[in-house]
């Protein structure tokens, strides 16, 4: 697909220069910050509204103006003919590691303190390969190995940009959270730490959540009597200080609904009991990750308010997933449960049209409801749904355009567009996408990429316990894989 | 399944539960499965035959007899008597059963549970170590990977050096040898890599060198002690020596390379890896190969051609270097394809051999074509195993190994309804699909 530049001098040496830049350095498109662009006459999949045959979408500044037949633009808007193509809404993954710099710390069972927009590598190419794949926004997630993990980052792919323009500024912030296998394995078997268990994982939530009540109410109270004091020095004492607690802080913030909880879990025992602490403590519209044994409460998931974010059909590389379904996410569906499709891969995370179009022939859920998945349920689990996940005047410009139905395995991406900016285009695709391919890497170093040693093994962890064995495994040789 | 839905009326619940019982004793403790597949005489009616090695029938019809495939035509109705199934095949499309020629289906339960993974023997030389041996029919995997139209795999060693002899099998049968196609398909090694093993890898240039070395060297010494020992044996056997030697159980595995019965499997992936195994490869003109991985098979994709060694690869993959091309994972047997490359394609995997269609669905769209890649995941890997004669594509004689599907078999949203594998009706049951209907609708007591 061609973008017709505007026919404005401007435009024309913008397009010169992008040209130019083009065959000197083959640099890939970089983040420019939000553009306007018209997209003409495609079929556009809203999602929320239906399918439009032969029609546009206006985005201004980033943001959906119109959506519509016979759209017009000023001049000095570009404007791309998606005649025959299919337009739907950017693909949004809400569990990645796709460009952290490290996955876990894996060194407490609690580390609410810590966050992964901390650990974000602005320059990955991965990025750039999941915006092939139509993807614009992703949950760059911490991983399973603690009971409370890090502060997530929801990131938009705006390849290009720095590590702080990649965070989806108005997303409200989510946080991990890991039951069953990983956590009581990492520190109750690695170390000797509570949990070794699943109940101890359940004492582990609970007693951090009345830690951070009690530590609400002495350093509330220490505030109140701190201003007093400040106040009327003479008549109220000054106040025993009680020191400000990061981690306490955050977890106080989830009881308060300021932080959602993104849960990695497995088992239908374990989810059931964390809906139930959280129905202690009033905890609210939280997501459970993974979750292959979620379909056997889906009742209960339901009623409790609760969402899912699943794998398409990954199973069986871990006891606590041996007794999984494919169906899982049409039964979620079909019981109500807001449900979406994950990746937790680099592979995964660059045709998950393919992984939603799996839950269409397992279970034989719509069409739309599948492309729901990738889109606007997982828009709402990071509670950003009232500006991306589907097209709609007012959302975010974040659109992937399809030379087919998205859900048929013959269909190709041909661009992502990010706040309105084309950051992929397969008609005028690098061959290299690396921003930072300056940096020469050594041939040894490039031949650890592979990643088909993990395929023949076959999986034995999820990718959320990327570095959670660093401390034992670090020099180990033949069979060490580095779960991505 | 159709004749027991016939009946089904003529009994109470209870009635149907008790002549269950007597007929096929307590179902439900089956491991495998718990409904009996359908054997007998089938004519698939009005189906469209996609028969792989010649042109497609509209509304065609094949006989299945004998666990063989008896017939296959045009709608004609073939004479036929007695006791015979009809299935209307209406709309649907019927294709032989695909086959993905590296897995380790059967021998690996739960990756991460260790007791419950026969997949990698102690040591690093083990010739003798046969898949078949360790395969477990009652895997929960098997199922789930035949209802979607998976027939046979390669269920292959991983470890080592020499990991082992892989086997293929059929996707049905109550002991490995009923499963067995070819316990011997091939020897699987693993090429020595010459880079490092990861991130965390800290040896030097010079130990990397060192090591590589050392594994090639072990590698010569131990086909120059094979082929020794084999022409001792030839040599016994034919009364041309008198010697009563020791038997070597590693060297008796390995004189099934030279008599060709067993193929030498290379995995090998990335490019310098594979020209140093294409040169060796040449030096050893009795052996018959399969590079097996070849991830980085299209930057040397003529050279494999000019060798003449076909290929097993795959197309769900990242890309091996950050500096690659997005979509070489998908194009890499494409390319090999138009290169002239013998490909078959697999999905390397365990648990989700089902998703071999959709890797054959990426090569497809990424330039490998339908029929190219049709012909990787059936009767290109049966000719690679040298079983043409009774897999990979809907020709009378051989193997009833079918899928019908009621729609094309690479699209993610079509769907296989039925799946014969020598013959047997095969019930389209799995955990998975067990489970859906449990849970669907929970709480429903009707």
């Amino acid at each position: 697909m061609t973008i017709q530049k505007s026919t404005t001098l401007k435009g024309l040496l913008t397009a010169v220069m992008m040209l130019s830049f083009t065959y000197v350095w083959a640099q890939p498109t970089t983040y420019a910050g939000p553009q306007s662009v018209l997209i003409k006459n495609g079929l556009v999949k809203t999602i929320t509204q239906g399918d439009l045959p032969n029609t546009d979408v206006y985005i201004v500044n980033g943001i959906i103006q119109g959506i519509g037949q016979e759209l017009s633009a000023p001049a000095n808007i570009p404007v791309i003919d998606a005649t025959g193509k299919v337009v739907m809404p950017g693909i949004i993954d809400a569990h990645s590691h796709l460009n952290t710099v490290s996955t876990n710390e894996a060194t407490s069972p609690v580390t609410a303190e810590i966050t992964i927009k901390e650990s974000i590598d602005p320059n990955d190419v991965a990025m750039y390969q999941a915006l092939a794949g139509g993807v614009t926004t992703i949950n760059l997630m911490h991983g399973s190995a603690n009971v409370i993990g890090a502060r997530n980052a929801t990131l938009k792919l705006r390849y290009g940009a720095d590590q702080f323009g990649l965070q989806f500024q108005e997303a409200p912030q989510t946080i991990k959270f890991a039951l069953g296998e990983n956590p009581t394995r990492v520190h109750g078997q690695g170390t000797g730490v509570q949990p070794r268990t699943r109940m101890g994982v359940e004492r582990v939530i609970r007693d951090i959540f009345d830690d951070a009540i009690e530590y609400d109410r002495q350093r509330q109270a220490y505030l109140d009597q701190k201003e007093a004091h400040e106040r009327r020095p003479n008549r109220v004492a000054p106040p025993v200080p009680v020191a400000k607690n990061l981690r306490l802080e955050v977890i106080s913030d989830i009881l308060k609904g300021n932080i959602l909880v993104h849960c990695h879990s497995y088992r239908a025992d374990e989810i059931v009991m964390l809906v139930n602490v959280f129905k202690d403590y009033g905890v609210e519209n939280y997501t459970f990750q993974h979750a292959n044994e979620a379909f056997k409460v889906a009742p209960e998931l339901a009623e409790a308010g609760a969402n899912a974010s699943v794998f398409s059909d990954w199973w069986a590389y871990k006891f606590e997933v041996y007794y999984s379904t494919a169906y899982n996410a049409a039964i979620l569906h079909e019981n109500g449960v807001n449900t979406s499709i994950n990746s937790d891969s680099n592979e995964l995370i660059r045709h998950l049209n393919h992984e939603a179009a799996k839950v269409v022939r397992y279970g034989g859920i719509s069409a739309n409801d599948a492309l729901a998945m990738i889109t606007i349920n997982p828009a709402k689990q990071l509670g950003i749904d009232d500006m991306v996940g589907s097209l709609e005047v007012g959302k975010h410009g974040d659109i992937s355009i399809w030379s087919a139905d998205p859900l048929s395995i013959y269909a190709v991406n041909e661009m992502t567009l990010v706040d309105g900016q084309v950051l992929f285009n397969r008609e005028a695709d690098f061959a290299d996408a690396r921003l930072d391919r300056a940096i020469s890497y050594d041939q040894s170093f490039e031949d650890l990429q592979s990643e088909v040693s993990e395929a023949v093994r076959g999986r034995q962890d999820d990718a959320c316990m990327e570095d959670a064995f660093i401390l034992f495994e670090s020099g180990l040789q033949t069979e060490q894989t580095h779960n991505h | 399944m159709t004749m027991n839905q016939k009946n089904y009326t003529f009994f109470s619940r209870s009635g149907w539960v008790v002549v269950m019982s007597l007929f096929l004793g307590f179902a439900t403790v089956e491991a495998q499965i718990t409904e009996k597949p359908q054997y007998g005489t089938f004519i698939i009616e009005n189906v469209d035959i996609y028969p792989v090695t010649s042109d497609v029938i509209q509304g065609g019809v094949v006989v299945v007899k004998d666990g063989l495939i008896e017939y296959v035509g045009s709608n004609v109705k073939p004479d036929l008597t007695g006791d015979i199934i009809r299935i209307d095949g209406s709309g649907h499309r019927l294709y032989p059963g695909f086959i993905d020629s590296e897995t380790q289906l059967g021998l690996n339960e739960i990756g991460a549970v260790t007791v419950t993974v026969d997949a990698a023997e102690v040591g690093s030389v083990n010739p003798e170590m046969i898949a078949q041996t360790a395969v477990n029919p009652g895997s929960v995997s098997i199922p789930v990977t035949r209802v979607d139209g998976v027939t046979n795999v390669v269920a292959a060693p991983v470890s080592g050096l020499v990991s082992g002899t892989g086997s293929l099998i059929d996707l049905y049968g109550y002991t490995p040898e009923a499963m067995s196609i070819d316990q011997r398909a091939g020897i699987y090694i693993n090429w020595p890599s010459s880079g490092k093993r990861g991130w965390w890898d800290s040896r030097s240039e010079k130990e990397i060198a060192k090591e590589y070395n050392e594994a090639i060297d072990q590698i010569n010494e131990l086909f120059d002690d094979a082929r020794a020992y084999h022409t001792m044996w030839q040599a016994i056997e034919t009364d041309e020596l008198d010697a009563q030697p020791d038997v070597n159980a590693k060297m008796e595995a390995m004189r099934y390379l030279f008599t060709q019965e067993a193929r030498l499997v290379v995995r090998v992936n990335r490019e310098k890896d594979i020209l140093a195994a294409l040169e060796w490869a040449t030096q050893q003109d009795d052996l018959s190969f399969v590079f097996s991985g070849v991830s980085e098979g299209w930057r040397v994709a003529d050279k494999l051609a000019e060798a003449d060694i076909p290929v097993i690869a795959t197309a769900l993959v990242t890309p091996s270097r950050s500096s690659d091309h997005y979509a070489r994972p998908y194009q890499n047997a494409g390319l090999m394809a138009n290169a002239g490359v013998h490909v078959s394609l697999s999905t390397f995997n365990t648990e989700n051999v089902r998703n071999l269609p959709f890797h054959a669905g990426y090569a497809a769209t990424y330039g490998m074509g339908v029929e190219e890649a049709l012909k990787a995941v059936t009767i290109n890997p049966a000719e690679l195993w040298g079983v043409d004669d009774k897999l990979g594509s809907i020709d009378i004689g051989k193997h009833a190994n079918l899928i019908l599907v009621d729609g094309d078999p690479f699209e993610t949203t079509s769907t296989i309804k039925d799946v014969f594998i020598r013959g047997y009706r095969i019930p389209m049951v799995s955990r998975h699909t067990q489970l859906n209907q449990e849970f669907l609708d929970r709480d429903a007591t009707n």
